[in-house]
């Protein structure tokens, strides 16, 4: 890993078709922290995060310039093998999307596709990620059953357990709680926190409540603009740029 | 309330209760010519059914014969479909997925495809049997359960690949999405989260598909042949129940007459269970559907 900075966004621009999503982005996320990306609806946040693991490669007529270096690699480079790129990261979307098999199916899916093959191997790798997603007590009679039987909340803590069993090194959440009730929000949310241990976190969210209560480090994103960041204390305390006070204050939302 | 507006009232009343009564008329008439044909079949086909029809080859002169029984058709129609139906699988799946993983929702090549496959489904199928015919001359090969199986996959091949399209197209970009992050190539998302997610549609069209293939009579009539022997290999012509009932039906004998309504009987009857069979299978397979 690249010391502080395990990705740099270098001068990120991002289309769809004729219009500019991002315009010249720049930012370095911190190691080990909860970095949280706000900004009001359509400013691009998902497309920030979504450009981080080249998720926007599925999407038609989509052109993206400039860098993201993750770990000392450009993975827009013409020969990145993407799929090591997305093991790298485990997302959380905003409607928790889980694999129609069942909930041993959903964590294992990963780490199988990626040659664990093992059963043992395999059983330990489940219980051991559906205990850190605080959902093991849960689910560990029914593990065989469909995953779309989970409530929403146990679903998005199973995506995180999904996630995190392929190992990776960062976790990407596109406003993960938005579609949760209050009490699984704050358990996902708790987890998220414990997780900054060991794992660089970047989360996308469009309230601000949640920002002060995770972030350590916080980027305002305004009409694809990167208008301003810095550690999450000063920003929310000392905002420079007037867009990012009147966000801030709640002129502008 | 004026008069005018309570008459508006009974007007729109009087037009909701007509296509009430138009729908409820429909619905009657699809189940009564159901029931008909059915009941017909049955009714015709009794003085001829017999355990022997199903357990024997005909007796007494080819499909002219008044002894013996269908298992001939029975066996080749039931060898023939399937084979045909696999066949069609291994050709429609892979071109599904390529359809709705690898390509867009506006790619040209998608939508081109889907108007040609759309097209090949109105194609007549006795031009699939002309089209296998010819083929058939042209490699040399004659009428056999192999030709036949291939023409009856080509015919069978759009019908299944716009039905399972269809059920495809529905797996949300966001499942695809989910995948990928954990690293997997499409191939993958592909073969363990597509399928997965449509499998109760990828059933319904191979039933389609296969209910399609095991009833037509004229893809096969130059292509599989027809013989009153059980076929022993893939080169050998096969027999088949809708040519049964086509060359029973248009001889002049009554029993023979009745022997056609007793092989529409069993094709009937044959294609009853394997939808039962596919829904029960179709039902099961809904499990792990994510809605």
């Amino acid at each position: 890993m690249n010391g502080e900075t395990p990705i740099s966004i270098r001068n990120l621009s991002v289309y769809y078709g004729d219009l500019q999503v991002l315009r010249d982005v720049n930012l370095d996320i911190p190691a080990r922290k909860i970095t949280v990306i706000i900004g009001p609806s359509g400013c691009g946040k998902t497309t920030l995060l979504k450009s981080l693991n080249r998720l926007l490669d599925n999407a038609e007529g989509v052109r993206v310039r400039g860098q993201v270096v993750l770990d000392g690699e450009n993975i827009y480079a013409p020969r990145t093998e993407v799929t090591r790129i997305r093991k790298k990261m485990g997302l959380l979307s905003q409607k928790p999307q889980v694999l129609p098999m069942s909930i041993y199916g959903n964590v294992a899916y990963g780490p199988s596709i990626h040659g664990l093959r093992s059963k043992k191997d395999l059983d330990q790798r489940v219980e051991h990620y559906l205990r850190v997603a605080g959902l093991w007590d849960e689910v560990k009679d029914r593990l065989r059953e469909p995953a779309s039987l989970l409530s929403v909340g146990q679903q998005q803590r199973l995506c995180l357990a999904r996630g995190l069993a392929v190992e990776p090194e960062i976790i990407l959440g596109d406003e993960p709680t938005s579609a949760l009730d209050p009490q699984s929000s704050q358990n996902v949310e708790r987890r998220l926190l414990e997780l900054k241990q060991d794992y660089t976190v970047v989360v996308v969210t469009h309230i601000l409540r949640q920002a002060r209560r995770i972030a350590d480090y916080l980027a305002f994103l305004y009409l694809g603009e990167l208008v301003e960041h810095g550690p999450a204390a000063d920003l929310f305390a000392n905002p420079k740029d007037p867009r990012t006070r009147a966000y801030l204050t709640g002129e502008i939302s | 309330m004026n008069a005018a507006a309570i008459e508006r009232i009974g007007q729109r009343k009087r037009t909701d209760l007509f296509f009430r009564v138009l729908a409820t008329g429909s619905a009657a008439i699809v189940f009564v010519s159901l029931l008909l044909i059915l009941g017909t079949i049955l009714w015709k086909s009794v003085p001829a059914l017999s355990l022997s029809m199903l357990t024997q080859t005909p007796k007494g002169g080819f499909y002219l014969g008044k002894e013996g029984g269908i298992l001939n058709a029975i066996v080749g129609s039931l060898e023939l479909a399937f084979g045909a139906t696999v066949l069609a699988l291994f050709l429609s799946l892979p071109l599904v997925l390529y359809l709705n993983n690898y390509k867009g929702p506006r790619s040209k090549t998608a939508v081109w495809t889907r108007f040609f496959l759309d097209v090949l489904w109105g194609v007549p199928s006795i031009v699939y049997g002309a089209f296998g015919f010819v083929v058939m001359l042209a490699l040399g090969l004659r009428a056999s359960l192999l030709a036949g199986m291939l023409t009856v996959a080509l015919l069978e091949f759009p019908i299944m690949c716009r039905a399972i399209d269809e059920v495809m197209r529905l797996v949300p970009l966001e499942l695809k999405e989910a995948s990928a992050s954990l690293g997997a190539t499409r191939f993958e998302t592909a073969l363990k989260v597509m399928v997965r997610q449509s499998a109760p549609g990828i059933l319904t069209g191979i039933l389609l598909a296969f209910g399609r293939g095991i009833g037509d009579a004229a893809s096969v009539l130059f292509t599989a042949g027809f013989t009153d022997r059980i076929p022993t290999s893939l080169a050998d012509p096969a027999a088949t129940l809708p040519l049964a009932i086509f060359f029973q039906l248009g001889t002049p004998f009554p029993e023979v007459q009745q022997r056609a309504y007793a092989s529409a009987a069993v094709l009937t009857l044959i294609i009853l269970i394997i939808s039962l069979a596919g829904r029960a299978m179709s039902r099961k397979a809904t499990r792990h559907v994510i809605k």
